[in-house]
């Protein structure tokens, strides 16, 4: 489902005297239908920069990544545009969205844009605050003014409305008290079983014993100094 | 956004430039534009994007370049080349143009009901009762209520004007949109309201839209792909977070890092 | 159709201090030119060099310089004001064309071949052998919602003309009903939009008519026309039709109940009457021994 082969990503401060900055060299590793690996590293090893490469956010300076079939590096960004909203779901570390936005329909919103039925969209994410244990006052309110649990749970119930192919899951448990991390946990493990392919980043060591088959550690790709 | 039926783009944009006199308006400008998608096109003042989405939008001739756009019946046509009746008419049915200033795209001395059943009056529209009733349920979707749609749009708040002014354009049902800061001027919570609906409509309406703008909130918010402009040429192009969060131009960089003052 | 003999100076004997009906005969020409343009184009506005009159615009200059372009010796001509033969504006005129161009003048509609009139039509239904000539303040039907010229000379020639609805619209959403009472737009043989001067829309009906009809706009130097029997549709919605309206009582003089009436105050304590507002149309009928429901009492009074 998800084939990445030799990716290198460097970034270039064109302000600050032309600095390039190499990250990543040779990123290899292949993602199957109803597994989850796990990236490790250290922090600034390029987890999150792998991870937003697969999700076309990063540009990516070589190699391939192949999510069902489409090469996200030389894909033009209609095609990406289709995959992610069909295919490629992705739990970013941060809530964004348009302030005003009623709760429930930015959870509602991945399936409104496939052009699922409104009610329908709607009552799947009524279950999906539900059992991440959103008050339901708080779902007609925007959440812009939500502590930042709250808004956490938001984003992966927006992240798990569609049932998506391929997922990337950017530290999903992160300040999140026990019982919403199993609820994590669990939803993770359904998608796994539905066939989902994910790939994942956990700092809690548990969590990720519990949902990873296995880890890939990104320092393998950072590039030696020359 | 939902895609179209057709697989063709819906506007081809080829080497479009326009000059003023020595000056570059803007210069060699490609790009498709395929259904349901949202662009947004950024840029300090003075880099051409107002010039560049007037030549797309008929007001300007651009003297260099085809504007190809696919048409109802599916035909493509250079809407450069063709006649003014024609263009003119596209201008009322297919096309949208959402001004920055209001005052540039209603007018004031007509009644709101007046301002949005002007495009069906010149689409041939001939029944008051059906005319008023359109008006009063596009004024519903823009969130003006019914009992002001016999006041004039300067009784109405800056808001309110920009909502009116969209919904006078969305009336014929559009396929394409056009936005020239559609949120200058307004303060950040009307700017809100106003976004959200914009992407609510895009939505619904399956519309493709070109948004100029010079402030990156509103692009991230609302367009799928980027183009950044400066001194009339295109220097960088992509999905908007992309080139937001990465991009790759000194002039993006720049621009994202809001060293400078856009 | 129309009778266009140029009339040479040697017409003019008579009136040494003017040429013939005052204009020099390259202005006549010129003018002349535009009046076939405008019967040519029936609608279209025509623009033209308006020259200075002596009498003040608003004392329709157009329609004189018109007026001043058709005549010929042989012609009889008639001044209405709003219907009327006895107004300072009518008789002025009148004096005017007796003056320079020496023509035999009437009050009579059926005598008249050429006809000057501001803001009405008159009842007697005229003649393919009669000229109307309208004196015209704003020819530009479309100018109260768009100012640009340019823009509006663009609508024209791309039949645009949906601002003209927003125009009734308008009315209907203010008054309930569509209020504009005179100068109501029509569209002429399906192509132009037309102002037809401000008579009142219950002449709107009489513009397919068989005499020509010239209209003269000084000011804005324009003249535009329309041929015999042309069609004239006033512009309407199909949930609010066009109504030729007029006051719903007949003639307090004459009797007549198909007529445009005006609503005059006789004394200070608010008695009202209605009469013609066409003078000739209304003592011609009296003559004939129609008589109103005061007309007898006026009768009486006279004997
Ligand atoms: N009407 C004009 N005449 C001359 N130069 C113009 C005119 N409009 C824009 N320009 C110039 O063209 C360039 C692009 O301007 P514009 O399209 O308005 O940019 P933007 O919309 O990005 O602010 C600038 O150099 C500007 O000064
Ligand atoms: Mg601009
Ligand atoms: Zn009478």
């Amino acid at each position: 489902m998800i084939e990445i082969e030799g990716v290198a990503k460097t970034f270039t401060l064109h302000n600050q005297g032309c600095v390039v900055i190499p990250v990543m060299q040779g990123a290899t590793l292949s993602v199957a239908r109803g597994d989850c690996v796990g990236l490790i590293g250290a922090s600034g090893a390029g987890k999150s920069t792998l991870m937003r490469m697969i999700y076309g956010n990063y540009l990516a300076a070589e190699g391939r990544i192949v999510v069902d079939g489409v090469d996200v590096v030389q894909a033009p960004p209609r095609e990406i545009l289709a995959l992610r909203r069909e295919t490629l779901g992705y739990v970013s570390q941060f809530l964004r969205v348009v302030p005003r936005v009623p709760t429930l329909d930015v959870v509602a919103e991945p399936l409104l844009v496939l052009g699922v039925d409104a009610e329908v969209a709607r009552n799947r994410a009524r279950a999906l605050l539900t059992r991440l244990r959103i008050p339901e006052r708080l779902w007609a309110l925007s959440p812009t003014s939500f502590s930042g649990g709250e808004q956490q749970r938001v984003n992966i119930a927006r992240g798990f409305a569609h049932d998506y192919p391929a997922l990337l899951l950017d530290e999903p448990t992160a300040s999140l008290d026990a019982a919403n991390r199993d609820t994590v946990l669990e939803l993770i493990e359904e998608a796994k079983a539905r066939g989902a392919a994910i790939i994942g980043i956990f700092h809690d060591e548990a969590a990720r014993e519990r949902v990873c088959d296995r880890v890939v550690d990104v320092s393998a790709y950072t590039p030696r100094a020359a | 956004m939902i895609q179209g039926e057709t697989n063709g783009p819906l506007l081809s944009v080829r080497g479009v430039t326009h000059m003023y006199g020595k000056r570059i308006g803007c210069a060699d400008v490609h790009f498709d534009l395929y259904p349901g998608e949202v662009m947004g096109i950024v840029g300090e003042s003075g880099s051409g994007k107002s010039t560049l989405l007037n030549c797309l939008a008929g007001h300007l001739v651009p003297d260099r370049g085809e504007v190809l756009f696919e048409m109802r019946d599916g035909a493509v046509k250079d809407t450069v080349t063709m006649s003014e009746p024609e263009r003119r008419m596209l201008g009322r049915t297919d096309w949208a143009f959402v001004h920055q200033h209001a005052r540039d795209g209603l007018r004031m001395n007509v009644s709101a009901g007046g301002n949005v059943g002007e495009r069906l009056m010149a689409v041939g529209a001939r029944h008051y009762g059906g005319i008023r009733a359109e008006a009063v349920d596009w004024l519903d979707r823009v969130e003006i209520a019914e009992s002001r749609v016999d006041d004039r749009p300067t009784q109405f708040s800056g808001g309110m004007q920009q909502r009116l002014q969209i919904a006078r354009n969305l009336v014929t049902g559009p396929r394409l949109v056009f936005m020239d800061e559609p949120t200058g001027g307004l303060d950040v919570s009307v700017q809100a309201r106003l976004l959200d609906l914009l992407r609510g409509l895009v939505r619904e309406m399956g519309l493709s839209a070109i948004i100029v703008t010079h402030d990156l909130a509103v692009v991230r918010l609302l367009a799928d792909r980027l183009m950044v402009m400066k001194d009339g040429q295109v220097v960088e192009t992509g999905l908007t977070d992309q080139v937001l969060d990465d991009p790759q131009h000194a002039y993006t960089q720049l621009l994202v890092s809001s060293v400078l003052q856009v | 159709m129309m009778d266009l003999r140029e009339n040479g100076p040697e017409t003019a004997t008579e009136m040494t201090d003017y040429n013939f009906a005052y204009l020099d005969e390259q202005t006549k020409r010129m003018i002349r030119r535009a009046i076939l343009k405008g019967l040519a184009i029936p609608g279209y506005q025509v623009p033209f060099a308006s020259r200075e009159m002596p009498m003040p615009y608003g004392w329709g200059t157009g329609g004189v310089q018109v007026s001043a372009a058709t005549l010929t010796p042989e012609d009889t001509f008639k001044v209405i004001d709003q219907g009327a033969d006895d107004t300072t504006n009518a008789v002025s005129i009148r004096k005017f064309f007796e003056r320079t161009a020496g023509v035999a003048t009437t009050e009579e509609t059926s005598k008249a071949s050429v006809i000057q009139t501001r803001h009405r039509i008159p009842e007697e239904p005229l003649r393919e052998d009669q000229i109307l000539v309208y004196q015209v303040p704003i020819p530009e039907p479309l100018r109260f919602l768009e100012p640009s010229e340019v823009e509006t000379r663009k609508m024209h020639s791309l039949e645009e003309y949906g601002l003209m609805h927003v125009k009734l619209y308008e009315d209907i959403s203010r008054h309930g009903a569509i209020a504009t009472a005179y100068a109501y737009p029509v569209k002429v043989e399906g192509r132009y939009v037309m102002d037809p001067s401000p008579i009142p829309k219950f002449d709107n009906p009489k513009l397919e008519m068989a005499a020509i009809q010239l209209f003269g706009a000084g000011r804005e130097q324009r003249i535009y026309a329309l041929p015999p029997w042309c069609r004239v549709v006033s512009l309407d919605f199909e949930d609010y039709p066009f109504e030729a309206s007029k006051a719903d009582a007949p003639c307090d003089l004459c009797g007549a109940d198909d007529s445009y009436l005006d609503e005059v105050i006789m004394d200070d304590s608010g008695t009202r009457m209605f009469v013609c507002s066409d003078t000739d149309y209304c003592a011609s009928r009296r003559a004939a021994g129609h008589v109103g429901a005061q007309g007898a009492i006026e009768q009486e009074g006279a004997a």
